[in-house]
């Protein structure tokens, strides 16, 4: 098992900057914007965003959740384990609002297509728009696409793309893991 | 993630500690759920499940049915008096033929001990036991310890009372079971003829006195008179009962400290315990029925997810 180095420390603060940049771009003052990030790994991701958001663009109003999949993912009583179910957070409604929902790697799109579907039990959104720090392009199962991007990568089936935040595994690193 | 070492809910003497934490971890994330504006998430769309009740029950059975409706799982309701059982058809034959119509998983309440165990050895369906005769309801059981564990933050170190007629209460064992299992005191109390002789063997102790035990607690789960049950007398009068083991505002004041006050329902007011008590804010017989969905939800979702694996 070998794994190489996506994205250090270094690219992965400029692509967030950028990120943010971008959404500031679309969402101004982020009066009618919720952000959602997308349990377990988009949570980490959505709070950086968002603190770049706060710090650098002076935006403190924001509405911001996590959205746990679990219950609506397409694969249950396929794989080998249960699914294990994280916690949801989001104590507004998203009726009308302009949602973004914030996930650390796009591959599939099952994931996002599970949280179309769990995002409704709180209202019908406006818009729905997704951000990814990663987007495994060439491996979707569904016609979902990011809006923002922070870099497209060409991997293969067998190998995986592995997101590392310093505030949960001691390092900001992007690895690509071939098995 | 771990499962459940189990591939039915028959009891909760088959469960082990890590099944109970894992239940009520499912059931944290239920609880959320079903207060959602839409309370109700996709899992079990390709899930059939039947409700079997050989025997009434009101509570249990609408609180399966809302947990299977929120895991989105298509349901089929039975009842005993409406059936061929009445025509002489066997318990086995019952199942095996509503089985035939593509049913993952039987719920039943059943009049005798065992009817699960019985029918998990014959029939191809994860079986719940929604209460079997005197013998178990652990679903019962696993939402009165989540209950405690909601308002006292634990069940490990907690001291609780049952208090009624022991003898006839299948919530009684079952809450003994779980209760012990999550380290747990636990104490029974009632009059003598309702309390089952070498009870003491499953780790509980025994009181008599009413005031004595309440001492002693910090939850008191008070458990209904059973008349149906009963094919004798245990006690002269309900008025003698009530005397003697009837929780009221009077008795919980004199305790100089707060209980927690449960009961599994239906409530017999005036008997085991009076409307002030039963409505008060310290007991949380309403909580019971609302994580009583949750707790199932989790119960359900963890079995048929190892449905066909």
């Amino acid at each position: 098992m070998g794994q190489r180095i996506l994205l250090n420390a270094d690219e992965i603060n400029i692509i967030l900057h950028r990120l943010a940049c971008q959404l500031v771009e679309n969402h101004t003052d982020f009066k009618d914007t919720v952000i959602i990030g997308i349990q377990p790994r988009g949570v980490f991701l959505a709070e950086r965003i968002i603190k770049i958001l706060q710090e650098e663009y002076e935006i403190t109003d924001l509405n911001y959740g996590h959205l746990d999949i679990t219950f609506y993912r397409d694969d249950f009583r396929r794989g080998e384990k249960p699914l294990e179910a994280n916690k949801t957070k989001i104590d507004f409604i998203v009726e009308d609002k302009k949602v973004v929902f914030i996930d650390d790697v796009l591959y599939t799109g099952r994931s996002i297509r599970a949280a179309l579907t769990a995002v409704q039990s709180f209202g019908r959104p406006a818009e729905i728009e997704l951000l990814s720090l990663i987007d495994r392009r060439f491996s979707r199962h569904l016609p979902i696409q990011p809006d923002y991007n922070g870099r497209q990568v060409d991997a293969i089936n067998e190998e995986k793309v592995k997101v590392n935040w310093k505030e949960n595994d001691g390092e900001d690193v992007v690895y690509l893991v071939s098995k | 993630m771990s499962e459940l070492s189990v591939n039915h809910l028959l009891g909760i003497k088959y469960l082990n500690e890590e099944d109970i934490e894992l239940i009520f971890k499912t059931a944290d994330h239920f609880k959320e759920v079903i207060n959602r504006p839409i309370k109700k998430v996709p899992s079990l769309r390709d899930i059939t499940i039947a409700n079997l009740f050989f025997e009434n029950s009101t509570r249990t059975r609408l609180s399966f049915e809302l947990a299977e409706k929120r895991l989105s799982a298509d349901v089929v309701n039975f009842s005993a008096a409406s059936s061929s059982v009445k025509k002489g058809e066997t318990l086995i034959d019952t199942v095996n033929n509503i089985l035939s119509m593509k049913v993952d998983m039987v719920v039943m309440r059943h009049p005798n001990p065992g009817a699960g165990i019985f029918l998990s050895r014959h029939v191809k369906a994860s079986i719940i036991n929604a209460g079997d005769g005197a013998h178990e309801h652990p679903t019962q059981a696993l939402l009165d310890s989540y209950s405690i564990r909601e308002r006292l933050g634990g069940v490990a170190g907690k001291k609780v009372v049952i208090v009624g007629d022991i003898l006839h209460s299948r919530v009684a064992l079952s809450n003994i079971f779980a209760l012990k299992l999550q380290g747990a005191e636990v104490k029974v109390c009632g009059p003598k003829t309702l309390l089952p002789k070498h009870i003491e063997s499953l780790g509980v102790s025994v009181e008599t006195n009413l005031k004595k035990a309440l001492e002693w607690c910090d939850v008191a789960n008070m458990l209904r008179v059973q008349n149906e049950r009963m094919d004798i007398s245990y006690f002269p009068s309900t008025r003698e009962y009530s005397q003697q083991f009837q929780l009221n505002k009077k008795l919980l004041e004199s305790l100089n400290k707060e209980i927690v006050v449960m009961h599994p329902g239906p409530i017999n007011r005036g008997v085991e315990i009076t409307s002030d008590v039963a409505d008060a804010e310290n007991a949380i017989i309403l909580d019971q029925v609302q994580n009583g969905v949750a707790v199932r939800m989790a119960v359900i979702y963890l079995l048929a997810s190892k449905i066909n694996r």
